[in-house]
């Protein structure tokens, strides 16, 4: 049974042309770029050394061969290879030589170039893996203005943003190509990485570090904002759940509080603070639900809910058996949690 | 060639030392969690006056008894909800130690699941409603694994966190001593 | 030479003269006397294997074992390619629902597995155990009962794995297993346990089987073969043992350490009890990464042997090929960390892994360009044992060049654990190593059975495979760089995923139906192929210079070398030594660096002890995945075998030193 009502808005996955909103040609972030370009720089040394040898190969093969170089077999003498073939094995280690080095050097530099980049972030964001969802806090020397989300991040464009990773079980791996190389999220370690976005737009992120059932499902995403648009995104944010305004909603938040929910989904500003699962404060703010499975809508938030397990088996939330009126209740309410 | 004749043997002898293991290593889809709630009025009873039998073992047991999957989420919920505020992990403090073999409500899988989902007297709440059924039964499973019940080969050893038992595939066997169980 | 052997100065001439006459009126060796037919039915009846099904388990024949090791490494080929078949099903589509989430990772965690501890590294063994023998000269492995062995373990750990998962109690922590997904936590049941024992099984087979081979290529060689004269094969297989013998060791370690934190709860990786989840990177690693080139450097052996008789002139620049296997082997101990560069460790740490990464390179890049002087300065003929070589050059350089980006740190942190790194391991494994191991099979196929393989469908089955690698993996770099992960069940549509994955999923039944058709050809030549001549390819080394195929005994009479290519150096008259017994079986060890003979050492007798000892070191394993009393209790047989394995037998003889 489906709910007839205002489509919200489709997550930018659904549509049909992709624009590297997750590949590493998106070149939206410093890294990124730094990252393309010595990729060409490589590609191109690369290309040169493959002709070389495929040159070699075929010349090699297909070249007439004089009468007086007659061969082992036939005549049981050894003759000398052609005297410049040891020159070309002695130039031949140079050029490889001298190629690496200089591949391993440009490598260097760009390793320091990236980290000096990193060096004075302005905006600093926690994010801890589980699986199969990312949990993010904007960290904030004032308590009250520490916002806490889930699956979802907006930063500015051009700030250097640096993110904290940890973990609360197994190893993951924030990957987000259009902007950035990845960093493993490692139990019992802290690991950081630093993002400076260049382009605003919305790029799709995912777990690079195999995490178990549903790693495949275990994506996000970041909303690259300039700074007046992220400032206001961050204000709401951090304002409490709005109150239930139709009598649907406020039976669905009923049922929020009185059922398996609130033991692990936090709502700011009400009594359901469980803190096992993602945040859902502003949940129908974000773009897709379940970490990137489904794009955000009526229909699939319908579908997660009666039985998260069909959507992504394995998961740590359960299938809660619930009467359809419970859960249209539970759906209206979640669509007022912008 | 007797190739064949010998790979079937070893075969055949790998397969019977294994093949106890598939219980053990099922995973259960959850889209099919158990059929409905028991309902609220009705309670395992677990004093039996005048010599009464205890009711069979509920048949949903076996498909969390000494499976590992279910002992692993049950281990996982025992930390996210709590239990360890009131029971530490198997000692006790504010609540009975779990590690004993003293069950003032019955330490079978289906009885502990029972306490769970109606809560006790004197503190120990009840989750029939903030937990499914599933949730509820994958918890009774790893509860009895802390006094060493299940099969040893479907416990985990520990969790990565601060030592706080013996290991759980070492922890000796202590079957419920209560009369009124059914001594499993 | 008398005096070295005995050593102590006090040698009593006479006695020993008075010994030797009695034993020429009593003994038979072989000799100016004893040659021909009469000879050669005389080391039949003394090398023969023993009869019945126990003589077959009993044997110590490097040739039956070797033949062993290659047909179950085909076998594990066949099993991990059909798991590699399902997967790319599933991968086909986008958000395709063939295959769950569960059962996926399961294939990919199996033909990982089976692809790199039961496929790559036995059947470089197994050609090695059935060749190198032959190829120098001699009639037995050193250690012929750890050589059957190291058989059974492997097979026994092989059976293992595919036994559980075919009983749905398979592994699915992925081919590496980090912790803590493998820990006790994360990974219920007795999956992860399964895998890590059958690493446990392999690592001790690799282990002796390495060992059998570097006393076999230091000690048995025929007289007058240095090691500046030995074929760059044996050299290779000398590199990849030792290499063996010193990285198996990390693995085996950290997988007991595995089964030991499942078992009983020890800490080694749980980090809050000062444990570390990065200690088993570290240590699989140090592993890991040599073991690639455990498997590559054999294959760069068979390039050597292929391109020298194929060019019909020997490898140019012999010296640096040597010295590129070697300086291989060692700078492959100190690249482990470039798989580690996303887990946060000092950047400055990172470059000097990402400098010693690139430096492999070089060794390697030597050796290509040795064979492509060949053959420019050779004449070479394209038969299917060559085209594989080129395909070789073709495919591996491009594998080795994405190699060298992905060592690159700022590459590798955007590449790392995406389709771009499956794909560059799968140009350097099957273009490095499965291409000349189908041109090696064909090409020591005569060798083996007697029989030609067809020419014709070798051609057809190397283009097939040929295209439908390129086909399968190179739409992988493009998926890799769009953003594509390893280890997905599914993928979005949506990202451009769609297309470079129908590709790769198309070519993939490509190459299975090549790998079919190599195996048909296989088959049908076994049976009805044309009967092989002793040295159907005009090749130099030695093992050309017994029939198709070998009898037990290997060689009439142990040649003697003086080049490196002593079948074209001395066409139809190869020198050989005499005095070897033909009444008993006796080897003729020569000294390690001159190959000059040395002594005469009785060679085992078939046991039936290696097998029963394989069993029960199989039971205490197996047994040690349920309980930790298994090791105590399963000890007690593994003694006994191993303790009626060694018991010294009642030596009528000594090994005797070569006088003259």
């Amino acid at each position: 049974m489906k709910l007839a009502t205002l489509a919200f808005l489709p997550a930018l996955l659904g549509a049909c042309s992709y624009q590297h909103y997750q590949s590493v040609f998106g070149n939206a972030g410093t890294d990124d770029h730094q990252f393309l370009t010595l990729f060409a720089i490589f590609m191109a040394v690369c290309t040169v050394m493959y002709v070389a040898v495929i040159a070699f190969l075929i010349v090699g093969i297909l070249r007439r061969r004089r009468a007086g170089e007659a061969n082992v077999v036939e005549t049981g003498r050894h003759h000398r290879a052609h005297p410049l073939m040891r020159a070309g094995l002695i130039g031949w280690g140079a050029v490889v030589s001298i190629g690496l080095m200089a591949l391993a050097i440009t490598s260097f530099f760009t390793d320091r170039s990236m980290a000096q980049s990193a060096a004075h972030p302005r905006l600093s964001i926690t994010v801890t893996g589980n699986q199969w969802w990312w949990d993010a806090v904007y960290n904030s020397a004032d308590a009250s203005q520490t916002l806490h989300t889930a699956n979802e991040l907006h930063i500015p464009v051009g700030v250097p943003t640096r993110i904290i990773l940890r973990s609360n079980d197994v190893i993951h791996s924030f990957w987000l190509p259009s902007l950035a190389g990845k960093q493993d999220l490692i139990p019992g370690r802290e690991t950081d990485i630093s993002i400076v976005p260049k382009k605003t737009g919305i790029y799709r992120g995912q777990c690079a570090e195999y995490c178990g059932a549903q790693h495949a499902n275990m994506a996000f995403v970041v909303n690259v904002d300039n700074y007046p648009d992220f400032i206001n995104w961050w204000r709401q944010q951090l304002q409490p759940a709005p109150a239930p305004a139709t009598p649907l909603a406020q039976a669905g938040f009923d049922y929020i509080a009185q059922h398996q929910c609130s033991m692990c989904h936090n709502i700011a500003g009400t009594p359901v603070g469980g803190q096992v699962g993602p945040d859902l404060t502003h949940f129908a703010s974000r773009r897709t639900l379940a970490a990137g499975t489904l794009p955000m809508s009526v229909g699939n938030l319908h579908d997660w809910i009666a039985d998260p397990q069909s959507v992504k088996p394995g998961t740590k939330m359960p299938k809660i058996p619930m009467e359809e009126t419970d859960l249209r209740a539970v759906v209206a309410y979640l669509e007022t949690l912008k | 060639m007797s190739s064949p004749f010998r790979a079937s043997l070893i075969i055949a002898g790998a397969a019977t030392l294994m093949v106890c293991g598939c219980k053990r290593e099922e995973r259960h889809s959850d889209s099919n969690p158990l059929a409905g709630s028991v309902p609220a009025g009705e309670r395992q009873p677990t004093i039996y006056p005048g010599g009464g039998t205890p009711p069979p073992l509920d048949p949903r047991a076996a498909r969390y008894e000494n499976n590992a999957p279910a002992l692993a989420e049950g281990q996982w919920l025992y930390a996210q909800m709590n239990c360890v505020g009131c029971h530490a992990h198997g000692g006790g403090g504010m609540g009975p130690a779990l590690m004993d073999d003293k069950w003032r409500y019955g330490g079978r899988i289906d009885q502990i699941a029972m306490t769970i989902a109606e809560g006790r007297p004197n503190g120990m709440p009840a989750w029939r409603g903030r937990l499914t059924d599933d949730q509820i039964w994958k918890l009774a499973a790893y509860v009895r694994s802390l006094s060493g019940q299940p099969s040893k080969d479907a416990v985990s050893s520990r969790a990565d966190e601060m030592s706080n038992t013996t290991p759980l595939t070492l922890t000796p066997r202590q079957g419920p001593r209560n009369a009124d169980t059914a001594g499993r | 030479m008398i005096e070295r052997a005995w050593g102590d100065g006090n040698y009593d001439r006479e006695a020993d003269e008075e010994r030797l006459a009695k034993e020429r009126r009593t003994i038979s060796r072989d000799g100016p006397k004893l040659t021909g037919a009469k000879l050669e039915a005389r080391l039949a009846r003394t090398w023969a294997r023993p009869p019945g099904f126990l003589g077959w388990l009993a044997t110590v024949d490097h040739k039956e074992i070797g033949r062993r090791y290659i047909v179950t490494a085909l076998v594990f080929l066949a099993l991990g390619g059909v798991l590699a078949l399902l997967m790319r099903l599933q991968l086909a589509l986008p958000e395709s629902g063939l295959i769950s989430a569960a059962r996926f990772n399961e294939l990919f965690t199996m033909h990982g597995s089976t692809m790199m501890f039961l496929f790559a590294v036995p059947v470089m063994e197994g050609v090695a155990v059935y060749i190198i023998p032959l190829m120098l000269g001699t009639r037995a492995t050193g250690f012929p009962r750890l050589n059957s062995f190291s058989y059974y373990m492997y097979l026994f750990g092989g059976l293992l794995l595919w036994v559980a998962f075919a009983l749905n109690i398979g592994p699915d922590i992925g081919w590496f297993a980090y912790v803590p997904l493998s820990g006790p936590e994360f990974s219920p049941g007795k999956r992860a346990d399964i895998w890590a024992q059958m690493i446990t099984f392999t690592e001790v087979s690799a282990l002796a089987a390495a060992v059998v081979l570097v006393c076999t290529i230091l000690k048995t060689r025929a007289p007058g073969m240095t090691l500046a004269r030995m074929p760059l094969f044996a050299w290779a297989m000398l590199v990849t043992s030792v290499m063996i013998i010193l990285a198996m060791p990390s693995i085996a370690l950290c997988s007991s350490m595995l089964i030991s934190d499942r078992l009983v709860g020890t800490q080694f990786y749980n980090s809050f009890e000062h444990g570390d989840a990065l200690l088993w990177q570290h240590l699989f690693w140090f592993f890991g990464h040599p073991e690639v080139y455990i498997i590559f450097l054999p294959a760069t052996g068979f390039v050597s042997v292929i391109t020298e008789t194929f060019c019909r002139r020997p490898v140019f620049a012999y010296p640096v090929v040597v010295l590129a296997l070697i300086s291989t082997g060692i700078l492959a101990f100190g690249l482990w960390v470039h798989h580690m560069f996303a887990t946060g460790l000092p950047r400055v740490g990172y470059s000097f892994y990402t400098a010693a990464s690139m430096s492999v390179a070089i060794p390697t890049g030597l050796q290509i360009f040795c064979w492509l002087a060949t053959m420019w300065d050779g004449r070479p003929r394209f038969q299917v044992p060559m085209l594989y070589v080129v395909g070789f050059i073709v495919t591996f350089v491009i594998g080795g060049l994405t190699g060298v980006m992905v060592a690159a740190v700022p590459l590798d942190l955007q590449l790392h654990d995406t389709y771009f790194v499956v794909a560059h391991f799968h140009y350097v494994l099957i273009g490095g190593a499965v291409f000349p191991l189908l041109g090696i099979l064909t090409y020591w196929f005569p060798k083996i059975t007697g029989r030609m393989m067809s020419e014709t469908l070798g051609k057809i089955g190397f283009w097939m495979i040929f295209l439908g690698f390129q086909l399968t993996f190179f739409p992988m770099h493009w998926s890799g760089l769009l953003g594509m992960p390893r280890r997905v069940y599914t993928y979005p549509a949506g990202l451009g995923l769609e297309l470079p994955n129908l590709l790769s999923s198309i070519g993939a039944f490509v190459v299975a139906m090549a790998v079919l058709l190599f195996v048909l050809n296989g088959l049908w030549s076994y049976f009805r192929g044309a009967p092989a001549p002793p040295n159907p390819w005009g090749a130099s080394t030695l093992e050309w210079a017994t029939p198709s195929p070998p009898p037990d005994y290997n060689f009439a009479h142990i040649p003697v070398v003086e080049s490196r290519t002593p079948l074209w150096d001395t066409k139809d008259k190869l020198p050989v030594v005499t005095g070897l017994r033909v009444d008993d079986k006796e080897l003729l060890l020569t000294t390690v660096v001159a190959a000059a003979p040395d002594l005469r050492e009785p060679v085992p007798e078939p046991s039936l002890w290696p097998f029963i000892a394989a069993c029960a070191t199989g039971i205490l394993f197996v047994a040690s995945i349920f309980s930790p009393w298994a090791i105590v209790f399963g000890a007690i047989p593994t003694a006994i075998a191993m303790a009626a394995w060694f018991w010294p037998s009642q030596v009528k003889r000594h090994p005797e030193p070569v006088i003259g």
